[in-house]
């Protein structure tokens, strides 16, 4: 059959393209591979001149397979399945992007596109070192090519096409039809949780974390594969400090995500997905500390060989982890059950280089040179291998928990969870909990030795100089804790005074590696700002941590029963037995100011979107003077909500940013306009100035004709006015109402000739506390009365449920991350020896854009 | 210092992340029946909403009071109780995480995760319903 207005070619060169990508990606591998055994020069460099080739075409193959996706998204060529699957023609041209990544398909694409970058790099930069390295970066992109390749090979299907035809990929009676396209209108289009702009910048800069750590990786291997087991070191330890940089600053964009727009309430949950990007960073910056001990001493280049082919394991084991479903059930990530043919192609992607790189390492083990006398106890080299040992411990701690999916799935450790556990594991009651607590302590230890161990020197260091130094920052550290416990306490004592204990222990710790990183620029660097890259990023993160935990431990849920006006006292549930949980959630009545910890909140009216099925609320917040009732703090929040046609929703927060504190809403749960169509009708009744009228809650009496109302007029009227109303309500409350009624001319069409005719339009005023509604009817002249219509509504009050947080202080977390990623890159360009004014610029940008993304950028 | 000493250290380290571990009581998963033995203990259940007993949730009223009844694949039937607000999705979901105790008869749940098959862009199904309304 032949298919009306199809476009096949972009997908049929798409495919080609695909297909040349894993040639010759495995042509280049090949060569590489050849090229890195070969002795002789001159046969070498013709090796690697072939092996460029076949990576230069591999590198333009992926970027026209992005380029052929790009557009069949861009024109929504819906026969293609990756088209019909993320697009759609409302959405806006911003996402298109976010589209291409929310595909596993897509997202594999840019992680080979970032491979193809850092490779370009590596060919011009890593000089002897390019045939092992790039040996190792093409079989990577081989199996990234698998990914995407959606061919039978001997019966067995090896990844998925992004190339797709709709009519292929479902099965559906309307494919049997020539003309189907004219039929399927759009496409499914791009999840509504995902419409943001973090969906577009996030995934780019997360799999350039990713991707990158690959680059110390192959250099592992090359030492090992040149047999000059050392000499690896020095060129990689610039990769890994850029790859800590931007993994670090790809995962704390996904926890701005999580906590600006998604309504998880908070950065970090301890989820899965967030555990998976967290362990190869922890890995790879343990890693990077061995390396530096090794270019400084000679110590620890075992430990740095296991961290750093590590670090990339657990890439991709998280990988693993992540696109096969095995996490299904623990996580509120929705996974996509990838099939056999992604789940089995993924395995042999991780067991491939899990036994290769730790095979060879057992390998070598022996040939790796280590020094065998012990560092002293007052050396540096011996305090960073402990901090670096801790570091991979914690690691090993979060993946242990956060695989425990894999060992119910697991046969044999399966069956020994279960006799333990009395049936599968899962995690505790509260899963962050079990998670902070052990953390807690790690932070204690990381955070002193950030702050002592730069004051040691390399091999030995005189313990009275040390003393010396060291007893200022200290001191300054303790003071701080101590008035931030008299003047600001840590408020969190749900877990028991042993771990608040922890908690000042572990804010100590921080606080004292900042002081003692920001005195040691001045004490031990003299002020050397080039050379102090490693004291500003370790400032950094004490300064990240330490907000952590002033942030998260005193974070307030204002719309907890317990912030309102009155407290409740909260006891235990006869029904249940069981303590009153605080109802987290609070209504808001349209209109009647409700109690939210120091705020008074009222919900004033809701708006449509430019997008389909969008809804903003406008919720004001005032904050008064007891005593004078003046308001001394006013703003407006404007949380949204997608309400979809089965009266499903999706909620994006609003977030009012001061600098000491962010107050947070989000609906949680509202009523579908839609299903709560008003029956009621209007009561008409005829007043005189003065006249009173009565309604079921109470009554209402007019005051007389008003010219100078405040409302908002639509068009342009002949003419208009008010009645003005007091409404008395049962309880005394007194309401202000003024509905109008205008003048305006008939609609033009059917003026008849010669004949001027006018038409009353009335303008409702509601009374949404009492659900009273006033229509201003008409008006007798001669008799000076008014027509009122009052209709009680049997709608469903207006009202939204919502949630609201105040997090004090969450800009130190953001501020700690700018400094450590800039503290990262300035020692990566000092070890680079990049002169000064480029390094100062390079900074300078990157500073702009993290103050940017992180502090003013907003929805 | 010796090495020893670290491998000391890293034991007193892991000796005090074991005992940390220890003291947490890990959970279990359970079928509706199973959970019901083991009386206020917390669980994860994986179940159904059972669509043919209402759902009672009145926001108006009281937002933080959710109640439906939930089925498992063995059949178990409970009442479950959630104080909180009604997840999106709950009525389209296919299958649901309970977590919680039972409390007597009724699951007081403290967290549910939902599994929507809207959620999983590559399910057939859901895009062959697509296409289907599509016509």
């Amino acid at each position: 059959m032949k298919f009306e207005g199809e476009h096949l070619l972009p997908g049929q060169l798409g495919h080609f393209f695909v297909l040349l990508a894993f040639i010759s990606s495995l042509l280049s591998t090949i060569a590489y591979c050849t090229a890195s055994f070969k002795k002789e020069l001159v046969e070498k460099a013709s090796w690697i001149k072939w092996s460029r080739i076949y990576f230069y075409i591999q590198c333009f193959s992926v970027f026209a397979v992005f380029a052929f996706i790009f557009i069949i998204c861009s024109n929504h060529y819906i026969e293609y399945l990756y088209a019909y699957k993320h697009t759609s023609k409302e959405l806006e041209f911003k996402y298109l992007l976010a589209c291409i990544w929310e595909d596993q398909g897509g997202s594999f694409l840019l992680w080979s596109i970032w491979h193809c970058v850092l490779g370009l790099v590596l060919i011009r930069k890593s000089k002897e070192w390019e045939a092992p390295v790039m040996t190792v970066v093409s079989v990577a992109q081989l199996f990234l090519a698998m990914m995407i390749m959606g061919v039978y090979i001997s019966g067995v299907k090896i990844g998925n096409s992004p190339f797709v035809l709709t009519r292929n990929g479902i099965d559906a009676p309307i494919f049997n039809r020539p003309d189907y396209l004219n039929l399927i209108k759009d496409g499914v289009g791009l999840n509504v949780l995902l419409r943001n702009y973090w969906m577009v910048i996030h995934p780019p800069i997360l799999f350039l974390g990713f991707a990158s750590t690959i680059v110390p990786f192959a250099y592992a291997y090359a030492g090992m594969q040149s047999k000059r087991f050392g000499d690896w070191v020095k060129p990689a330890i610039p990769y890994a400090l850029f790859s800590a940089c931007v993994l670090g600053v790809g995962i704390m964009m996904g926890g701005k995500w999580a906590y600006e727009s998604l309504s998880f309430g908070g950065y970090w949950a301890w989820d899965p997905v967030e555990n998976a990007s967290l362990v190869p960073w922890l890995i790879m910056v343990a890693g990077l500390h061995t390396m530096v001990i090794y270019k400084a001493t000679g110590h620890s280049l075992r430990a740095s060989y296991f961290f750093i082919l590590l670090s990339f394991l657990f890439v991709l084991y998280s990988t693993y982890l992540t696109r096969t479903g095995v996490l299904g059930d623990t996580s509120v990530h929705a996974f996509t059950e990838a099939g056999n043919a992604m789940t089995n192609l993924l395995r042999t992607f991780l067991w491939f280089f899990v036994l290769g790189s730790l095979g060879m390492f057992f390998f070598n083990y022996k040939k790796i040179p280590a020094v065998i006398k012990e560092e002293s106890t007052t050396s540096r080299e011996f305090w960073m291998f402990i901090g670096a040992l801790v570091l991979f411990l914690s690691s090993m701690f979060i993946i242990g928990l956060t695989s425990i999916p894999v060992y119910n799935k697991t046969t044999g450790i399966s069956w020994l969870v279960n006799k333990f556990n009395g049936g599968p594991l899962a995690l505790p009651e509260d899963p962050e909990f079990a998670y902070n607590k052990v953390m807690a302590l790690v932070a204690i230890i990381i955070g002193i030795l950030t702050a002592v161990t730069q004051y040691f020197k390399y091999k030995n260091t005189g313990n009275k100089e040390f003393l010396r130094k060291i007893a200022l920052p200290t001191f300054i550290a303790a003071l701080i804790t101590v008035s931030l416990a008299i003047f600001y306490p840590v408020d969190y004592d749900k877990k028991g005074p042993g771990f608040l204990i922890a908690l000042y222990l572990a804010l100590f710790a921080t606080i004292y590696a900042v002081t003692a990183n920001a005195m040691y620029i001045k004490t031990g660097l003299n002020g050397k700002l080039k050379a102090a890259g490693g004291s500003v990023a370790h400032l950094g993160f004490g300064l990240m941590i330490a907000g952590m935990i002033i942030s998260s431990g005193n974070k307030k849920i204002i719309s907890e029963e317990r912030y309102k006006a009155f407290a409740i006292p909260m006891g235990v549930d006869p029904l249940t037995k069981q303590q009153d949980n605080a109802a987290e959630n609070i209504n808001l009545i349209r209109h009647l100011p409700t109690r939210m910890g120091d705020y008074h909140v009222t919900y004033l009216n809701d708006s449509a979107g430019h997008e389909k099925d969008r809804r903003f609320f406008h919720l004001l917040f005032q904050r008064k003077n007891e005593q004078t009732k003046a308001v001394t703090e006013s703003f407006v929040l404007t949380p949204d909500v997608y309400i979809m046609k089965d009266n499903n929703m999706s909620s994006n927060p609003d977030t009012k940013r001061y600098p000491t504190h962010d107050v947070f809403t989000y609906i949680s749960y509202t009523i579908n306009p839609e299903n709560n169509i008003d029956t009621g009708s209007y009561k008409i009744v005829e007043l005189k100035k003065g006249d009173t009228a009565f309604y079921s809650k109470g009554y209402l009496v007019y005051n007389g004709p008003n010219k100078n109302h405040k409302r908002i007029i639509p068009g342009t009227p002949l003419m208009h006015v008010a009645a003005d109303i007091t409404v008395v309500a049962k309880d005394s409350s007194r309401y202000h109402a003024e509905p109008v009624i205008m003048v305006e001319r008939e609609d033009p069409f059917l003026v008849k000739a010669g004949k001027d005719s006018v038409k009353l339009t009335p303008l409702d005023d509601t009374m949404y506390a009492q659900n009273l509604y006033l229509r201003f009817v008409n008006v007798d002249p001669v008799k000076e009365t008014i027509q009122l219509g009052i209709k009680e509504s049997e709608r469903m009050i207006d009202f939204v449920t919502l949630k609201a947080y105040v997090f004090p202080y969450i800009n130190l977390v953001w501020l700690g991350l700018l400094l450590m990623s800039i503290g990262m890159l300035m020692s990566m360009f000092y070890r680079l020896k990049v002169p000064g004014s480029s390094t100062i610029a390079v900074l300078l940008i990157t500073a702009a854009w993290l103050f940017y993304m992180f502090f003013i950028a907003t929805n | 210092m010796k090495r020893t000493h670290i491998v000391m250290l890293v034991a007193i380290a892991l000796a005090i992340g074991a005992l940390l571990m220890l003291s947490t009581d890990f959970s279990t998963y359970d079928t509706i029946d199973s959970a019901r033995n083991k009386q206020g203990k917390f669980v994860h259940v994986i179940a159904k909403l059972d669509k043919t007993s209402p759902i009672e949730y009145d926001p108006a009223t009281n937002p933080n009071y959710l109640a439906f009844t939930a089925v498992d694949s063995l059949g178990g039937k409970t009442k479950v109780v959630y104080r909180n607000t009604k997840p999106a999705e709950l009525e389209h979901s296919e299958r649901v995480v309970l977590k919680g105790k039972m409390q007597g008869e009724v699951f007081e749940c403290k967290d549910i995760l939902l599994k929507c098959p809207s959620k999983y862009k590559d399910d057939q199904k859901e895009l062959e319903k697509g296409i289907g309304s599509s016509q």
